[in-house]
């Protein structure tokens, strides 16, 4: 026979399970680590590698593009440094890097490790052509988000499938 | 198979730029050069040399479109220090005393084909990319400034103030040496420097960007019908930049 304290420690056990099971559904955008937890501010749903891949190599990925970028002039990379800050820009600082809720800094004061990236670059994305809060009529907005997705449909799936093709630029930093 | 399409399209696109490159934006600008899209992906190449003509008899005195333009491109302005403050381009005026003439002209990086500061740079920092426009890798360069006293045209400044808010595609920051890029993140978009557009904008038409090495290019017949001058040809620096009626 079961005595009542054993019980007690299974339905402690399912307990935790449930509620681990519901705050996983409820907050999808943060992840455990052995480090801790970490938001992962991010518009696309899937980065441009492996998360695993990205959290120990992505200084790599960047120290390539850089080069690439800076003596080569090859742009417009899904590996740069802007494409990454488009798409991890937290929408409350409107940054990747102003504070310690900020996608960078987020990990990056965890860890104590010092970001010289934004002494340069800056931590914000290119802001619309009008200044950041253009005056816009409705119509005027309506047709331009369809220009918009029409111009980024091509672009998605091309990004989805870069973990795979990599597009050339990964493959020297794997 | 997305690639092929891109490809067509860019070609297609390309045909349709072409046919409209020889319209004519102000009497002697036109966007001939404009029409030669490098892929992206693909590296800037040694087939190409950009390089600017200033045509300093239609340069005038007092006029600040280029440098304001500048300025507004790449990020910079008034820091309260003037002493200290990033120059990429200047205006200066030249007089010869004897006849009293006088000349207004922009000064900037010439982007030479040997460059004293490439030489210099202890560190690579300083070099020249394939299409001759000379560039500082920040992220290499130590801020020693010894590319500065090499530049027989003053044409590099040294940071002294931390910078936020800067163009993303322009970084700049506080401890390197900096100078005249072409404009190198709109060149490679297809797009002129913004001095020039802005000379070409305010009716002026005294620079014009294009490619040295195809004979063909509006800046390369220019310069094979008129007498233009390199500044300071003494030191066989070959410059990028040319200067007419000085």
């Amino acid at each position: 026979m079961i005595n009542p304290a054993k019980w007690r420690s299974v339905l402690g056990w399912l307990a935790a399970a449930l509620s681990a099971l519901l705050l996983a559904g409820v907050t999808p955008a943060t992840a455990h680590d052995e480090h801790g937890e970490h938001k992962l501010i991010a518009k696309g749903d899937k980065c441009v590698r492996d998360d695993d891949y990205m959290r120990r190599n992505h200084m790599k990925i960047l120290m390539h593009q850089r080069d690439e970028t800076m003596h080569k002039g090859i742009r417009g990379s899904q590996d740069s440094l802007k494409n990454c800050i488009e798409c991890h820009v937290n929408p409350k600082t409107n940054s990747v890097a102003s504070s310690k809720e900020d996608f960078c800094m987020g990990c990056h004061s965890y860890a104590g490790v010092k970001l010289d990236c934004f002494e340069c670059h800056s931590s914000k994305p290119k802001a619309v052509a009008g200044g950041m809060h253009p005056t816009v009529m409705p119509e005027q907005r309506s047709s331009e988000g369809a220009d918009k997705q029409s111009s980024q449909s091509g672009k998605m799936p091309l990004q989805m499938q870069a973990k795979q093709a990599s597009l050339n630029m990964g493959e020297g930093v794997k | 198979m997305s690639n092929d399409v891109d490809n067509s399209r860019r070609k297609f696109i390309a045909a349709g730029v072409a046919g409209t490159a020889g319209l004519v934006l102000a009497p002697g600008v036109t966007l001939l050069d404009m029409a030669n899209a490098r892929p992206a992906g693909e590296a800037a190449s040694n087939a190409k040399r950009w390089g600017m003509l200033i045509d300093s008899t239609k340069c005038v005195t007092g006029c600040n479109d280029c440098v304001s333009a500048c300025g507004k491109e790449n990020g910079f302005g008034s820091t309260g220090h003037p002493e200290t403050d990033a120059q990429w381009i200047r205006k200066i005026e030249l007089k010869e005393v004897k006849s009293g003439k006088t000349h207004s002209l922009p000064m900037m990086c010439q982007h030479c084909a040997q460059p004293p500061c490439v030489d210099v740079c202890p560190t690579g920092a300083s070099f020249k990319r394939a299409d001759g426009i000379v560039l500082v890798d920040r992220h290499i360069c130590i801020g020693c400034r010894y590319c500065m006293m090499a530049c027989p045209y003053k044409a590099r400044s040294f940071v002294h103030e931390e910078h936020h808010d800067q163009n993303p595609d322009v970084p700049r920051g506080k401890g390197c040496v900096e100078a005249c890029t072409l404009c190198v993140q709109r060149i490679d978009k297809d797009l002129q420097p913004a001095c020039v557009e802005a000379c070409s904008a305010g009716n002026h038409g005294a620079m014009m960007f294009g490619d040295l090495n195809d004979p063909n290019s509006e800046i390369s017949k220019r310069i094979a019908t008129y007498a233009t001058t390199q500044v300071r040809p003494d030191l066989a620096l070959n410059t990028g930049v040319r200067y007419q009626g000085i």
